[in-house]
C-alpha cells in the first residue's frame, strides 16, 4: 500500500466513524429511555390521570393535552403555510417580495423556541387576554411550525412538473383552477409530509408552552380552548424539577419520555416513509 | 369579468397570507424591543451587558448578564467541537462513500436523530450523562459546562450534517471528474477539490448549527446546572441565557424590572441568532452564485 492509499484509507475510516457516531447516539438514547421506561408503561399509565402528587397513576391528561396543542398548531400553521408556499411558487413575480418573504421564513425558522414563548406570553396571554390557555399555546406553536410547513410545501409544489400546469392552462383553466385542481392534488403527499414533520416538531416543544399553556397538574381534561393543559414534554420537565419524590418521579419521567419519544419518532419515520414513496413515484 | 375579478381576489389573498411570516417576525422584534426597553432606565446598556452579577431578585437587584452570555458562549463553543467534526464528517461520508442502499438507511437515521425533542436530550443528560460524568471525573455536580456541551453537540450534529450534505450536493460533477482526470485519488479529490468548493456551504452549516446550540432552551435548562457565574472551568455549573429566561420568567411579576430584564436577555439572544442566520443566508447565496446556481 502506498502512502497515498494509506492516507485515503485512514481518512475514509474517520468519516465512517463520524457517521457511526450518529447511529450510536440514536441507539443510546432509545436504549436508555426504552430499557427503563418500558417497565413503567401499562394500560393504566396511558389511560389514567396522575394521583397522589404525581407519584402514582398515569399521564393520560398530558398525552391528550399534547394532541390538542399539536392539532391546534397545525390548524393554524397549515392554511397560512400552504398559502405562503403557493404564493412563492405559483404567483410570485420574481423580485424583492419573494426575497423578503424567503428571508423572513428562514429567520423565523432560526428564532430560539424560548423567544416564541415570550412572544406568546406578551401577545396572546397578556395583550389578547387569552390567558395561559390551550389557545395561546396553539397559536404560539403554530407560528413556530409555520416555517417547517412552508418549506416542505414549497418543495412539494416545485416538484410538480411545469408541463402539467401548462397542459391545464392550455385547456382554458384559469390560474386558480390550475392550482387547486391540478397542482395541489399532485403536491398533496409532499404537503402532508410537511404537516407530519411539523407535528413531530410541535409535539416535542417545551419552551414555547412554558408560559403560554402548560399546567403542572390538572385533575381532568381541558374543557375549553381557554383552559390550561398538561403536555407531555412539560410533564417530563415538571417531574424532574418540582415535587417532593424525586425517585418515583424520575421513574414516571422515564415512562413519559418513552411515550413522547415513541410518538415523535414514529411520526417522523412516517413522514420519511411517505416522502420516499412519493419521490420514487415521480421518478418512475 | 367576474371570473377575472375572482382570480385577482384569490391572488391578493395569497399575497396577503404569504406575508404572515414577515408579520410574525416583525411582531417578535417589536414585542422584544418594547418589553426590553424599560429595563434600561434602571441599568445602563454597558452595565447590563458587562455586569458580572445577575441577582434579579436580590434587594437591590442586580442585572448584569455577562455571566449568562459567557455561559451561552462556552457551552455553544464546546458543542461546536463535537458537532462540527461529526456533522461534517457524516455529511462527507453520506455524500462520498455511502452507496444508494446505505444512504436509504443513513439519511433517515440523521433525520430521526434531528427530530428527537430537546426535552428528551435534557432528560437523558440529566439522568444518564451527568451522573456518569460526576462519577468518572469525581465532580461535586455533573450538571456543568462539559455535560451541556456534549448534549448540545450531539443535538446539533444532525443539523450540521444535513445542511452540509445539501451543500456538497451543489458541487458540480465536472469538478470531481476533472480532479480524477488529473490523477488524484478519491481522498485527494475530496480534501483538495470538493471541500474547498463546498467550503462556504459547509460554513453555513456550521453557523446554523451554532445558532441552534445558542438558542436551545430545555436542554441547557436541565443540564447546565443553573449557577449564574462566569465559569472558570468546564466542570462549573452555568446558567446560559435561554435557561435564565425559561427558569425565571414564571416567577417574574409582569411589568417588573426582572420581567423587562428577561425580555432584554431574549432580545440579545434574538440579535445573536438573527445575525447568524443572516450571515448564513448571505454566504449561501454567494456560494450558489459562485457555483453557477441561481436558486
Amino acid at each position: 500500500m502506498t502512502k497515498r492509499e494509506l492516507i485515503q484509507k485512514t481518512g475514509f475510516t474517520l468519516l465512517a466513524m463520524c457517521m457511526a457516531a450518529n447511529i450510536v447516539f440514536l441507539g443510546l438514547i432509545i436504549f436508555f429511555i426504552a430499557s427503563k421506561g418500558l417497565s413503567i408503561i401499562s394500560w393504566e399509565f396511558l389511560t389514567q390521570a396522575p394521583v397522589d402528587a404525581m407519584t402514582r397513576g398515569g399521564i393520560a391528561p398530558a398525552i391528550v393535552g399534547t394532541l390538542y396543542l399539536t392539532l391546534g398548531a397545525v390548524l393554524i400553521a397549515l392554511p397560512l403555510g400552504a398559502a405562503c408556499a403557493i404564493y412563492l411558487t405559483e404567483y410570485s413575480p420574481k423580485g424583492w417580495t419573494v426575497n423578503l418573504i424567503r428571508i423572513s421564513v428562514n429567520n423565523l425558522a432560526g428564532v430560539p423556541s424560548v423567544v416564541f414563548g415570550l412572544f406568546g406570553l406578551a401577545i396572546f396571554v397578556k395583550k389578547a387576554g387569552f390567558g395561559v390557555s390551550m389557545l395561546s399555546g396553539s397559536l404560539t406553536l403554530g407560528i413556530l411550525a409555520l416555517p417547517v410547513i412552508i418549506s416542505a410545501s414549497q418543495e412539494a409544489l416545485i416538484a410538480v412538473p411545469q408541463s402539467i400546469r401548462e397542459a391545464s392552462l392550455a385547456l382554458g383553466a384559469t390560474r386558480w383552477e390550475t392550482i387547486h385542481r391540478v397542482v395541489l392534488p399532485a403536491a398533496l403527499p409532499g404537503i402532508l409530509t410537511g404537516v407530519i414533520l411539523s407535528v413531530g416538531r410541535v409535539a416535542g416543544e417545551t419552551a414555547p408552552i412554558l408560559f403560554t399553556a402548560a399546567a403542572f397538574y390538572m385533575k381532568g381534561y381541558p374543557d375549553s380552548v381557554l383552559s390550561e393543559v398538561m403536555a407531555l414534554p412539560y410533564h417530563i420537565y415538571a417531574l424532574m424539577t418540582e415535587g417532593t419524590h424525586p425517585e418515583i418521579q424520575t421513574q414516571i419521567a422515564y415512562g413519559s419520555s418513552l411515550v413522547l419519544l415513541a410518538l415523535v419518532l414514529s411520526v417522523s419515520m412516517l413522514a420519511i416513509f411517505i416522502r420516499q414513496r412519493y419521490r420514487r413515484g415521480y421518478n418512475a | 369579468m367576474i371570473k377575472r375579478n375572482k382570480e385577482k381576489g384569490i391572488e391578493w389573498l395569497f399575497t396577503a397570507l404569504a406575508f404572515s411570516s414577515l408579520v410574525f417576525l416583525t411582531g417578535i422584534v417589536i414585542v422584544l424591543v418594547k418589553e426590553a426597553l424599560p429595563i434600561f432606565s434602571t441599568v445602563s446598556l454597558p452595565a447590563f451587558l458587562g455586569g458580572e452579577s445577575w441577582y434579579p431578585t436580590a434587594e437591590p437587584p442586580e442585572f448584569g448578564i455577562f455571566p449568562l452570555i459567557m455561559a451561552s458562549f462556552w457551552v455553544s463553543a464546546g458543542a461546536m467541537l463535537i458537532c462540527v467534526p461529526l456533522g461534517v464528517g457524516s455529511a462527507l461520508y453520506l455524500h462520498e462513500l455511502a452507496g444508494e442502499r446505505q444512504r436509504a438507511v443513513l439519511k433517515p437515521v440523521i433525520e430521526v436523530l434531528a427530530s428527537v425533542p430537546s426535552i428528551i436530550y435534557g432528560f437523558f443528560g440529566m439522568v444518564i450523562l451527568a451522573p456518569f460524568l460526576q462519577d468518572r471525573f469525581n465532580l461535586p455536580i455533573g450538571l456543568c459546562v462539559l455535560s451541556t456541551s456534549i448534549v448540545l453537540g450531539v443535538m446539533a450534529t444532525p443539523t450540521v450534517a444535513s445542511i452540509a450534505e445539501d451543500a456538497l450536493g451543489y458541487v458540480p460533477r465536472s469538478f470531481r471528474e476533472a480532479s480524477f482526470a488529473l490523477g488524484a485519488n478519491r481522498w485527494e479529490t475530496l480534501t483538495r477539490v470538493i471541500i474547498p468548493a463546498a467550503g462556504s456551504g459547509i460554513s453555513t452549516a456550521v453557523i446554523l448549527g451554532m445558532s441552534r446550540a445558542i438558542g436551545e432552551t430545555m436542554t441547557v435548562l436541565m443540564v447546565a446546572g443553573g449557577a449564574a457565574v462566569v465559569p472558570s472551568s468546564i466542570f462549573d455549573p452555568v446558567r446560559p441565557m435561554t435557561a435564565a429566561i425559561a427558569a425565571e420568567m414564571g416567577e417574574a411579576p409582569v411589568g417588573s424590572d426582572h420581567y423587562h430584564a428577561l425580555f432584554a436577555v431574549a432580545l440579545a439572544l434574538f440579535i445573536v441568532t438573527f445575525a447568524f442566520n443572516i450571515i448564513a443566508e448571505l454566504i449561501s447565496r454567494r456560494y450558489r452564485l459562485k457555483l453557477g446556481l441561481s436558486r
